[in-house]
């Protein structure tokens, strides 16, 4: 579904992404693992069109996408919710929802306002609310929401657990567990191994820019030596 | 006053409202969404008004022939801003924010040449609308019905504008790209598009504020610039993207205007004020009044921080010895050469070197971008030619004096300016410098009005074309070392910090608008001191010295050679004034010459001309290496 090929990424000077190499297959969530600063969001952003790409190569459904617009790239059916949520702060839910919409495309579970409010009931109580004055948790189903709006194939979620209470990152992993078996392919990015168990099946690891680790989940679990080195704080 | 006058002064007052809102909204929406402050704005109104002039007559001047008119000349104006963002500005929305500027100022250039081709210089009367001549009386005054069709005609275009924004797909796209364009192009929404539909809306509300105008005002070769001044303090009066705002400014400023025509002159306390000229002043005296109680506009609300892709601005090279000895020693040389009006050309371009040096020390290194530098240029020849003609002052002393003049409006005006930032700093500038001017412009007895000040001659021993060369030369490089000697002091680097993160220098404990403000008091003494030697090496000088146009020309030389390089300005302004000179000579066209010509390099170089070289310069060297 999606195959990132010796990605390189800068931002200006700064060498960012170095010969990033990752996949997600059909259906599969696949979790990115690394410490703040790492490089994961800068990956999901040079993937989704957000940031040029310095070299290397994406494949989307066996498309180069690396040179297309960020437009371009979400209608192809790749969408991405950035880790900073980007609520559209004087726009309702309703509106907020409507900025996502686009038409439904083959092979994509299709997604409508009904079916969205009933994998997050929070939102369907809150439909001509101004995204600006909701709280963060609400913010980031919003945001995921937003995206399903556009019928996505697979999924670029940006550490939808951050800063969020216990319970509402339990609701968050379960809306994830049921994307997943309504046939989406999710690439997720994480600090929270806790939570990235819960959901992903295989997981790879950044620092520094660089790829430190692919494997499954079970295999990074048997191995604290490579959480030591790479995701503690 | 009689309370029946003062209704029909507020009636007066609410017509002239009309199309101020509609050409104000028409920015509102486009800065929204796009950022660009579109100083063609002015200019799609003015084709809006010719456009509407020619067409009625076409049509025939009968109800449908004028309303067919009316509403055709709207829509092709829509069509023209449609075709300048889809040719222009779409190629250049990675370039930094001042350079799409540039590029609008070169819009304005050409249109008003097209203007001057298609329909001639001579002001053209349109004709009363058919059918609404017929004055209504009320309270037994008389006015035209058309006036109570305009008043009605702006509540209708905020209804329809509000339900375009809050009920169609469209709308929602609109107000969330004002929010976060980039996020609504990562949901799959095509930018180009929706900036170019947001152009066509705009643009359209600029040319109906013009073709409404028709019965109302003739169609004239000033009214871009006139108008671009009174759509942007509206605009910012009401606050920046605020549409209701835009309504209630735009009718704030035309009641006031309608009621300082409608007093007149009056005697208070045996004093006669003469309000009747305070209507240009007007609108801008209550701009300065709202941004200093509400520095947002009405109900405009703090900006939103901004997600810029643009790079930051690389650091400053300080200029070395022998890169000023190859530009000095040549124009040391240059009356040898023996030709006199190259002498005169460099004379101009000394002048104006300083005053892009000046203006660039502001908005680069300081981000503070000044769209009315003119005023400091203009109050320095002023204050030159009213020592020397009515002080009866040596001249060399006028010319020491003039700076100090220019240096104390500049502290006056940089007082309020430096409470805003951005584009309501700009505006505020603009704001003040069209008050400097209307203040020359008006004050017959001691600015000698539109006729200025004649009889500015330098002393004996600078008559020549020569030793006034030197003069300038000398004063100009002088000036121009002292800026860049400020830049690298640590006076410069605190500036060139609160530009680059105002927020960590405040935490720091600086407190940054001093020294905001003294940068101010600097530039515009320096920008007088240029003004006063222009003055008298014309031997008078014009109201045209404080002109918004002036302060445009100063911005396109910043901009042409590159705001984030020392030399650019300054090659900016030898390439723009002697551009101007060989195209004037050429052709009455020379307008549209000079707005191609800068839309060139702007779609070639990006940086600016001296930032264009130098990357040009890096990338064969790396290709060599």
């Amino acid at each position: 579904m999606l195959a990132v090929r010796g990605l390189h990424a800068h931002y200006g000077q700064a060498h960012i992404l170095a010969d990033v190499e990752l996949e997600v297959g059909e259906g599969e969530v696949v979790a990115l693992l690394g410490r703040n600063g790492a490089g994961k969001s800068t990956t999901l952003k040079t993937v989704s069109g957000l940031l040029p790409a310095s070299a290397g190569e994406v494949h989307f459904l066996d498309r180069r996408i690396e040179r297309l617009p960020p437009h371009r790239i979400a209608r192809l059916g790749l969408g991405y919710v950035p880790e900073d949520r980007r609520i559209f702060t004087d726009l309702t839910v309703m509106e907020n929802l409507e900025v996502g919409r686009q038409p439904g495309r083959a092979g994509a579970p299709s997604w409508d306002e009904a079916k969205l409010f009933a994998l997050f009931p929070n939102l369907a109580a809150m439909r001509d609310r101004p995204g600006g004055r909701m709280s963060g948790g609400e913010q980031q189903m919003l945001t995921i929401a937003r995206t399903l709006m556009g019928n996505p194939r697979c999924l670029l979620l940006d550490e939808p657990s951050e800063g969020l209470a216990p319970l509402i990152v339990e609701q968050m992993a379960a809306a994830i567990s049921t994307l997943k078996r309504e046939g989406l392919s999710v690439l997720l990015c994480e600090q929270n191994l806790h939570f990235a168990r819960s959901v992903a099946d295989r997981a790879y690891i950044i620092e520094s820019g660089r790829m430190r680790f692919s494997g499954t989940m079970a295999a990074l679990a048997a191995d604290p030596a490579l959480r030591e080195q790479y995701l503690s704080v | 006053m009689t309370w029946s006058s003062i209704l029909i002064q507020l009636l007066n007052g609410l017509a002239g409202a009309a199309s101020l809102f509609l050409v104000s909204a028409g920015l509102s929406l486009i800065f929204g969404v796009t950022r660009i402050v579109n100083f063609a704005h002015g200019s799609l109104y003015m084709l809006g008004l010719y456009g509407a002039y020619t067409l009625i007559e076409t049509f025939g001047r009968t109800p449908l022939g004028f309303w067919s008119g009316v509403a055709l000349a709207a829509l092709l104006v829509g069509l023209a801003g449609a075709l300048i963002e889809v040719a222009i500005l779409r190629r250049i929305y990675r370039a930094p924010e001042l350079f799409q500027l540039l590029a609008t100022f070169a819009v304005v250039l050409v249109i008003k040449d097209i203007a001057l081709f298609a329909w001639g210089p001579e002001d053209l009367v349109g004709p009363r609308a058919p059918g609404l001549r017929t004055p209504v009386e009320i309270f037994d005054k008389r006015i035209p019905l058309y006036d109570l069709v305009l008043i009605g005609i702006g509540p209708l275009v905020l209804g329809i504008l509000w339900l375009l924004l809050t009920r169609t797909r469209w709308g929602t796209l609109v107000r969330a790209a004002t929010q976060d364009r980039e996020m609504v192009a990562a949901l799959g929404v095509d930018q180009a598009r929706l900036f170019t539909s947001v152009f066509f809306a705009g643009s359209v509300l600029a040319g109906l504020g013009g073709a409404l105008q028709i019965p109302r005002e003739p169609a004239n070769l000033e009214l871009d610039l006139s108008v671009i001044a009174d759509a942007f303090v509206v605009t910012v009066v009401g606050g920046l993207g605020s549409i209701p705002g835009a309504f209630l400014a735009a009718i704030m400023i035309g009641v006031a205007k309608a009621f300082c025509i409608g007093i007149g002159t009056v005697q208070w306390f045996g004093v006669e004020i003469a309000f009747s000229k305070l209507t240009l002043v007007v609108e801008f005296l209550i701009m300065g009044l709202v941004l200093i109680i509400r520095p947002y506009g009405l109900l405009g609300r703090p900006p939103a921080q901004q997600r810029h892709s643009g790079e930051p601005a690389p650091p400053l090279v300080p200029p070395g010895w022998k890169v000023a000895a190859v530009w000095l020693v040549p124009l040391l040389l240059l009356p040898a050469a023996g030709d006199r009006y190259l002498v005169v050309l460099a004379t101009d371009i000394a002048c104006f070197a300083l005053f892009a040096a000046s203006l660039h020390l502001i908005m680069g290194p300081a981000g503070m971008v000044s769209f009315g530098h003119a005023a400091y240029f203009g109050i320095g020849a002023y204050a030159a030619g009213l020592l020397f003609k009515r002080a009866g002052l040596p001249m060399e002393a006028a010319l020491a004096l003039a700076p100090l003049a220019a240096g104390f409006a500049a502290l006056i005006y940089g007082w309020f300016c430096v409470r805003l930032s951005g584009v309501y700093l700009a505006m505020l500038t603009l704001a003040f410098a069209q008050i400097s001017w209307s203040i020359a412009f008006q004050w017959d007895s001691f600015t000698g009005g539109s006729n200025g000040i004649v009889g500015v001659w330098p002393a004996a021993w600078l008559a020549s074309k020569t030793a006034y060369f030197y003069l300038a030369l000398a004063v100009a490089a002088g000036g121009i070392a002292l800026l860049w000697r400020v830049l690298f002091s640590p006076f410069g680097a605190t500036l060139r910090a609160g530009r680059d993160s105002p927020l960590r220098l405040e935490a720091i404990g600086v407190e940054l608008r001093r020294y905001q403000w003294a940068a101010f008091v600097l530039v515009g003494a320096l920008a007088g001191a240029a003004g006063a030697l222009f003055a008298f090496s014309k031997g008078s000088l014009s109201p045209s010295v404080i002109s918004i146009a002036l302060s445009t020309d100063a911005l396109i030389m910043v901009l042409l050679g590159g705001v984030d390089t020392l030399t650019g300005p300054l090659a900016g302004a030898a390439l723009f004034t002697w551009l101007r000179d060989e195209v004037a000579r050429r052709t009455e066209f020379w307008r549209a010459v000079m707005g191609l010509v800068i839309l060139a390099i702007v779609l070639i170089f990006p940086q600016g001309l001296v930032g264009g070289v130098k990357a040009l310069v890096a990338r064969w060297r790396r290709a060599r290496a």
